[in-house]
């Protein structure tokens, strides 16, 4: 199965383009292939509760696997008790990961 | 691992603008801690990154001399990377884009930089497992 990571590393609300990342990835999702997203840098803010964007939404609905890289967490102050449902903190091992396992691993 | 995997990575962001660089950095030192050899292709502004004449400076503003602002370097982590890559018996490849530095006066780099061109970077693709692209924002 053809394997992607997308690294989203952009605030939601200051750059639309979040929305068509995610859109991508569902894409991805709905035609078979795994596909899941490490937010960095301001990207993280879209992993808060209650953030508003539907990017989180429009991911769980087509299987998308969301994590969010923990330095960058600390780094704005966001604990593990403010992430939305299935964000799963993580480190920037799991880049390496994906991409020894032969992961296509596109940078946003 | 018995036969060492080969990452490559083109950056292009210069430094000391986008947490993107630091981020991609961290990624970069994730695999030399891994014992995975690196290749790195440093594109437009990212040749900067391991400028040579980087300079630590104190800030007035805050009241901080040099030792207590412990300004970060970029050409530092690579310096870094290299000699962490070395201690873990990895290779590891930094090559500045020539007509970038030429553009920027950016020749003199730390050690362990070479000079290249375009095609390095696709002689590091095809050459190693993997690639990540890190783009300008």
């Amino acid at each position: 199965m053809k394997q992607y990571l997308i690294i989203e590393t952009r605030d939601p609300i200051e750059c639309r383009d979040v929305d068509a990342m995610a859109s991508l990835a569902a894409d991805l999702a709905r035609s078979g292939a795994s596909a899941s997203v490490l937010l960095t840098d301001n990207g993280v803010f879209a992993a808060r509760i209650g953030a508003a964007t539907d990017a989180l939404d429009v991911l769980s609905s087509a299987g998308v696997g969301v994590f969010a890289d923990n330095f960058s967490l600390s780094e704005r102050g966001i604990e593990s008790a403010s992430l939305a449902p299935g964000v799963r903190p993580a480190t920037v091992d799991l880049v390496i990961d994906r991409l020894l396992e032969g992961a296509s691993v596109m940078w946003r | 691992m018995s036969q060492q995997a080969t990452l490559a990575f083109l950056l292009m962001d210069a430094p000391f603008e986008s947490a993107r660089t630091t981020t991609a950095l961290r990624i970069i030192d994730a695999a030399v801690r891994r014992g995975i050899n690196v290749k790195v292709f440093a594109y437009e502004g990212a040749v900067f990154l391991p400028f040579a004449s980087q300079i630590a400076h104190a800030n007035a503003v805050h009241g901080r001399t040099v030792e207590e602002e412990d300004h970060p370097l970029p050409r530092e982590w690579v310096a870094g990377l290299i000699e962490e890559s070395a201690r873990r018996g990895a290779a590891f490849e930094w090559v500045n884009c020539g007509l970038c530095v030429d553009e920027r006066g950016a020749g003199q780099a730390i050690e362990g930089v070479r000079r290249g061109s375009p095609a390095d970077f696709w002689k590091f693709a095809e050459s190693s497992d993997n690639t990540l692209v890190v783009p300008t924002a």
